[in-house]
């Protein structure tokens, strides 16, 4: 039996970092706002502090803060000849299922994502011809411009505290900063962080090899900080438990600490924690949704929560799946390339070396989630040419650490034995003595990497498991090379004692070991509804009182982290419900 | 490392059919570990017997055996029984983890590809009991005793074959898995906190000088930029 509930203004789906900005952005207004979140409620005060928040075994290997795989996963093939198996538990990826998602575990490296991806095929297409861009490469512009959208970056890094240092303001380059990056109206609101030996190291190095190192914008508060909206932040405590840690010392910007507690005061709002939506309804001529069904896991009870707006910001896997499972939209089919939901999966790519030199102290116990140098070089630098290398697509490289825990980071040369004293010594020696250089690379569209439904598994709630298809293709291969040659020329220009250099990574994609929660694609955003799901505002073409909110809508991935552009667009989108669609709801853009 | 003739395992099965013997047995079956002990004072009073949940006596004496082989005493650390790894491992297999939390457990089953992850029907401590008993099946083979009466020498090439799928198992799991299991489960058992059993006294953290839970150090990162960082560890316990 579904109890109906009476109908609401708005119902947020998952509450992280774009529902969290949604709740803040949209109980302003006066709405009545009701957010479902699947996860249980997590405090800083209680579960966030000393001494049981610095536990490795407990949150890096056992995912206290992640999604159960045992109630709702995917299943994965690499090609769609392959038998698809489920992903019987987390690796690859982390999405949160807490109060604030995947938002409170991340490390906070925060990017701006500029025209070179939001134009991606017409920049390829201009400078290098039709040709140059594979016929399987399903890249496509994104219908929205750096222009737009730099005023929310500005907001999102303001409300996260993101430290960093400027390298365009206003169309100036500024000494420090990344001299690759679009222009910004303004300089980040905290100074960077301060630089560890490693940083430290790789920044002489690639500045010597013509490089423009700079330290990488991060949400983790250089200084103790308030935010536009009064949020208070603590100063980062470079504690090294940041990725897949909540912030013990409140310096990390996440939405738990910020919009969250801001929607939260205002009495339009309500949370209800423990709160799984299975499905969005579709109202009887299909042009709009009518609200959502959700089961309460704490007792198996299910319910219907009509409302005016619905928003699935439910991450950027399962804001798919909720798609594909309520029917809305065509379906993506790769062999006859047409529908849309499900289309362009992307994931990234990378490469790592590790450098060790007796007698250095890296200290790797000491740093923040973002205490690493980086190069833009061969990512938002549009000058490095593509031609001779033939890849579409680009790569940070980056020397520093983050979160290095002793379960997971003990460092030795290569042909170490695996255990043993000779093993022990290895370990007792380099631990503190060794350093990471690692790239991350984009992943371009492919016409087969792609989500459905999947026709055997299924969750807890007898639905069935998305199915996740996907590998990298040559043109991934062809980059990677690229950034493991440019990783081991600047490493051996350090000389190190010992080298473990980076290679190409030919093999295919794995659900082990973990690589990133940066899944992007599945609901893209467009200019049309034959090519997308969602227009440049992130509103369902097929159904304009339902917005999808995340990663989901891009149509492609960069090098750099998601969080910059999923933030901003959250706010975007905001912008456009409060003061456009409120007065007028409708399409809009007209299809 | 010698290993008695009749050793606990042997004294424990012989007591049980004697049931007054088994409560005599108890103080008994220190001895030998005492005996073994060539450690550090502080190492050996943290050594009292602890007792198993999980695991049973031909597992109990593997896991030790194992242990003790990846993690040999010398000047770097104790021996793996003496950090507590065998109990350690005990604990995560008797628990949530070793009953399969968190693990997507519906068929069907098929073993797929490396790249799609585990796919076994099994837990982790199923995985577990089901691997020691094909190891020491295949150490029966070779060398007519189980993993844990056999010389260093051949334990050292029972764990080359397991780490390299050297060793295949019949019918059993896939080697690669378990040998993937067994690995992790030894490193969790000398690096988590002490709380699960393992790093007893924190001397996995002391082998690389890890400073444990303790992190403030906005004024460490340029104080000690390059230097040795002076620290004792202090795990959760410590503080608590
Ligand atoms: C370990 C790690 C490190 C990361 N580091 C970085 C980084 O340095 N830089 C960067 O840019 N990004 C990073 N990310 C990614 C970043 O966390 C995400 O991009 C961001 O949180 C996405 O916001 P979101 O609102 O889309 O999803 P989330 O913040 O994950 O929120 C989604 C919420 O929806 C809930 N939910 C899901 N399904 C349902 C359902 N059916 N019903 C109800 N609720 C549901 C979830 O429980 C969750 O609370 C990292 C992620 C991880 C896991
Ligand atoms: S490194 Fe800094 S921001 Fe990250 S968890 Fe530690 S104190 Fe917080």
């Amino acid at each position: 039996m579904t109890t109906k509930l009476k109908e609401v203004d708005v119902v947020i789906v998952g509450l992280g970092w774009t529902g969290g900005i949604l709740a803040k952005e949209l109980t302003e207004t006066g709405l009545k706002v009701v957010a479902l979140e699947r996860g249980s409620p997590r405090s800083s005060e209680n579960d966030y502090s000393l001494p049981n928040i610095r536990d490795e075994l407990r949150y890096v290997v056992r995912h206290d803060l992640m999604q159960n795989t045992a109630r709702d996963t995917i299943t994965v093939r690499n090609n769609p000849q392959q038998d698809s198996l489920p992903m019987r538990r987390l690796g690859s990826f982390l999405p949160g299922e807490v109060v604030g998602g995947s938002g409170v575990h991340w490390s906070g490296h925060t990017w701006r994502w500029t025209d070179m991806e939001f134009k991606v095929r017409s920049n390829y297409e201009e400078r290098y011809g039709k040709k140059f861009i594979p016929d399987d490469m399903t890249i496509q512009d994104w219908g929205i411009s750096y222009a737009e959208l730099e005023p929310y970056y500005d907001k999102f890094e303001y409300t996260a505290a993101v430290s960093g240092k400027a390298g365009n303001i206003g169309g100036q380059i500024k000494d420090g900063g990344n001299p690759f990056e679009a222009p910004r109206a303004r300089e980040y609101p905290l100074p960077p962080l301060t630089p560890i030996l490693a940083s430290e190291m790789f920044t002489d190095a690639a500045r010597n090899a013509g490089y423009h190192p700079f330290p990488r914008p991060s949400a983790n508060a250089s200084q103790p900080y308030t935010n536009p909206d009064g949020s208070k932040f603590g100063g980062c405590q470079y504690c090294g438990y940041c990725q897949r840690f909540g912030c013990e010392a409140n310096a990390k910007g996440s939405p738990h600490m910020t919009v969250i507690p801001i929607a939260m005061a205002r009495p339009n709002f309500e949370l209800r924690t423990n709160s799984w939506v299975t499905k969005v309804l579709k109202d009887s001529d299909g042009k709009r949704v009518s609200g959502v069904t959700y089961t309460n896991v704490l007792n198996g009870e299910e319910f219907e929560q009509p409302a005016t707006i619905v928003l699935l910001c439910a991450y950027a896997i399962n804001n798919v799946h909720l798609m594909l499972l309520s029917g809305i939209g065509a379906p993506y089919d790769p062999v006859a390339q047409q529908g849309v939901i499900g289309k362009n999966y992307c994931y990234q790519t990378g490469a790592a070396a590790t450098l060790f030199f007796d007698g250095k102290f890296f200290n790797p116990f000491m740093n923040a989630g973002g205490s690493n140098a980086t190069i833009d070089d061969f990512n938002s630098n549009w000058a490095f040419d593509r031609a001779p290398l033939d890849f579409v697509g680009g790569y940070v490289v980056a020397g520093g650490f983050n979160t290095p825990l002793p379960i997971g980071y003990r460092p030795v040369p290569s042909g170490t034995p695996q255990w043993g004293s000779e093993w022990k010594r290895a370990t007792a020696k380099w631990y503190q003595t060794a350093m990471v250089i690692n790239a991350s690379g984009s992943v371009m569209a492919n016409r087969y990497n792609c989500y459905d439904l999947d026709p055997t598994y299924r969750n807890a709630f007898g639905q069935p498991l998305m199915r996740m298809t996907f590998d990298y293709k040559v043109n991934e291969h062809r980059m990677g090379g690229h950034a493991a040659q440019t990783i081991n020329t600047i490493a051996k220009s350090m000389n190190p004692t010992k080298l473990n250099p980076a290679s190409a990574r030919t093999d295919p994609w794995t659900v082990v070991p973990y690589q990133s929660t940066h899944n992007t694609g599945g609901t893209i955003m467009g200019t049309n509804p034959r090519d997308s799901a969602v227009n440049k505002y992130l509103q369902s073409w097929d159904c304009h009182n339902l917005f999808v909110v995340g990663a989901n809508v891009f149509p492609h991935n960069s090098a750099y982290n998601p969080t910059g552009p999923v933030g901003a667009l959250a706010y975007w989108t905001a912008d456009a419900i409060k003061n456009r669609y409120l007065k007028n709801p409708g399409p809009l853009v007209q299809a | 490392m010698k290993k008695q003739e009749f050793d606990r395992r042997d004294f424990l099965k012989t007591a049980v059919v004697g049931g007054a013997a088994a409560a005599g047995g108890t103080a008994a079956i220190a001895t030998p570990e005492v005996a073994q002990a060539e450690q550090p004072a502080a190492a050996a009073e943290a050594a009292a017997p602890a007792g198993y949940a999980f695991l049973n006596l031909d597992e109990a004496a593997f896991v030790e055996a194992l242990v003790d082989h990846m993690i040999p005493a010398d000047e770097i650390s104790p021996k793996g029984t003496d950090l507590g790894v065998n109990i350690y491992i005990d604990r995560a297999l008797a628990g949530a983890w070793g009953k399969g939390e968190r693990l997507y457990m519906q068929g069907p089953w098929k073993l797929g590809s490396p790249s799609q992850g585990y796919q076994l029907p099994l837990t982790p401590a199923q995985l577990y009991r089901a691997g020691i008993a094909a190891t020491n099946a295949h150490c029966r083979k070779a060398y007519g005793k189980p993993f844990d009466r056999i010389a260093d020498a051949q334990r050292q090439e029972v764990l080359i074959g397991l780490s390299t799928g050297k060793i295949t198992f019949d019918n059993g799991p896939p080697v690669r898995v378990f040998w993937t299991t067994l690995y992790q489960t030894v490193i969790e058992g000398m690096y988590s906190d002490p709380i699960y059993g393992g790093n007893r006294n924190k001397a996995g953290w002391a082998i690389i000088g890890f400073p444990g839970i303790i992190a403030v150090h906005r004024d460490h990162v340029a104080q000690y930029r390059g230097k040795p960082f002076p620290s004792k560890p202090v795990g959760i316990a410590d503080m608590s």
